[in-house]
């Protein structure tokens, strides 16, 4: 047989499909529960999205390699295992090299164990596909779900805040207390604005992808 | 009075839908009828009640800081101790179910296997550990509570959403936002209805 190189088509084609057409957020419907929560300001929003590209990624390799090896009546409790080693790692690390972020992330970092997408992608892609392949998808899947995040996070904090990744964009002048005419609008820093912009995301995105529309 | 706080607490204010988006791919995915949503709330109900108490007495007597052996601190074990107490026991729910009530199992079918990885489940394990180390939650009846109010507080919400979107099928919803979009702008607009909740207080 013909050894593949390592970026051909087909396998770049695992890594870029799903940053669009095959979204896990805004097509899939996965991993919506420990993201949207993350999303106030632009800085937790990219360190989640980067911890769960490396455990998606990892998690595929690692099931991948396994696939032949574990039973499947019990294939759950492993991935489990896996992605739970895997996440307690990216916890550690994260205590360790930024502190203050992971004090904001509390939960969620936890909560990337039952994130729908990192078990999706195992038992979707992993169980089936060689360890590359399976590598280059997990990390795909998982930048899909960062570029979700960080356009829901960019929104939220220049709206809420008037600040992305803690600089000021909107100038002091301009707000009510310096005498100016601007206002934060406070309601972007609740959690449901997070779900109605990521609800216009599909709108916007479904209108240029007419396939994906529901008859 | 402070556990019917707790409860209020976790069904209306700290909605686990609402407020914290746990539990969000089944509750998007199976809100399409009230029935199957009834029968998912109610396990998920059944599961959290079980599970969050279970999780606190090995969080309490294992895993703390010098709780088994003075002077190790197993906490960073929590996150793989925490989910194989919750797979581990739906396993056994699902074998109970199998056993004593067949036509129960067939109704509810692949939605007991994948209540292990509800978030809102995990979520509530996490959440009380994080309440017992800022000792919101003291005993083991109020983590019984605390369990149970949010259990209830995502069987509401996932049944209100179903009863929401059986009616939507009538109603002329733009090509591009059928199906999740219109559920998501759906369920913002609830939360933003749920906010009226917060800072109630017995």
């Amino acid at each position: 047989m013909e050894k593949e190189p390592l970026f051909s088509a087909k396998n770049l084609k695992f890594l870029t499909g799903p940053f669009s057409a095959n979204n896990p957020v805004i097509v899939q419907i996965l991993g919506i529960c420990s993201a949207l929560a993350v999303t106030v300001q632009l800085k937790p929003a990219i360190v989640m999205a980067l911890s769960v590209t490396v455990v998606t990624g990892f998690a595929n390799l690692v099931m991948s390699l396994l696939r032949n090896g574990v039973p499947s009546r019990i294939r759950i409790i492993v991935q489990l295992v896996v992605i739970a080693a895997l996440v307690i790692l990216v916890d550690q690390v994260l205590k360790a090299f930024v502190y203050e972020v992971s004090k904001q992330l509390s939960v969620y970092v936890g909560l990337i164990i039952t994130n729908c997408i990192v078990m999706g992608r195992v038992e979707a892609f992993a169980l089936a596909n060689k360890p590359w392949a399976s590598f280059l998808d997990g990390l795909g899947n998982g930048l899909g779900y960062g570029l979700i995040l960080v356009i829901v996070a960019f929104f939220r904090e220049l709206f809420g805040s008037g600040s992305l990744m803690g600089y000021r964009i909107i100038p002091e002048s301009w707000y009510m207390a310096e005498g100016g005419f601007y206002s934060n609008c406070g309601l972007m820093l609740f959690p449901p604005m997070a779900l109605i912009i990521v609800g216009c995301i599909i709108w916007v995105h479904r209108s240029r992808n007419k396939d994906l529309q529901e008859k | 009075m402070e556990s019917l706080n707790i409860f209020i607490r976790s069904i209306f204010i700290d909605n686990m839908v609402f407020a914290f988006f746990f539990g969000m791919c089944s509750y998007i995915a199976v809100s399409k009828s009230v029935k199957t949503a009834l029968g998912l709330g109610a396990a998920v109900t059944f599961v959290m009640v079980m599970t969050v108490p279970l999780n606190y007495l090995l969080y309490e007597y294992v895993l703390k800081a010098d709780a088994l052996v003075a002077g190790v601190d197993l906490s960073f074990l929590t996150f793989i101790v925490f989910i194989a107490t919750i797979a581990a026991f739906v396993q056994l729910v699902e074998m109970a179910v199998e056993k004593f009530s067949p036509t129960l199992y067939n109704q509810l079918g692949i939605f007991l296997p994948l209540i292990a990885v509800n978030c809102a489940i995990m979520g509530g394990s996490l959440f009380m550990q994080q309440k017992v180390d800022a000792a919101e939650l003291t005993s083991l009846w109020q983590t019984i509570v605390y369990g149970l109010g949010s259990g209830l507080g995502w069987w509401l919400a996932i049944v209100m959403m179903a009863a929401i979107r059986e009616k939507t099928t009538y109603s002329h919803i733009p090509a591009a936002l059928k199906g999740p979009g219109i559920a998501f702008i759906i369920t913002g607009l609830m939360g933003i209805g749920f906010m009226i909740f917060s800072g109630i207080q017995f």
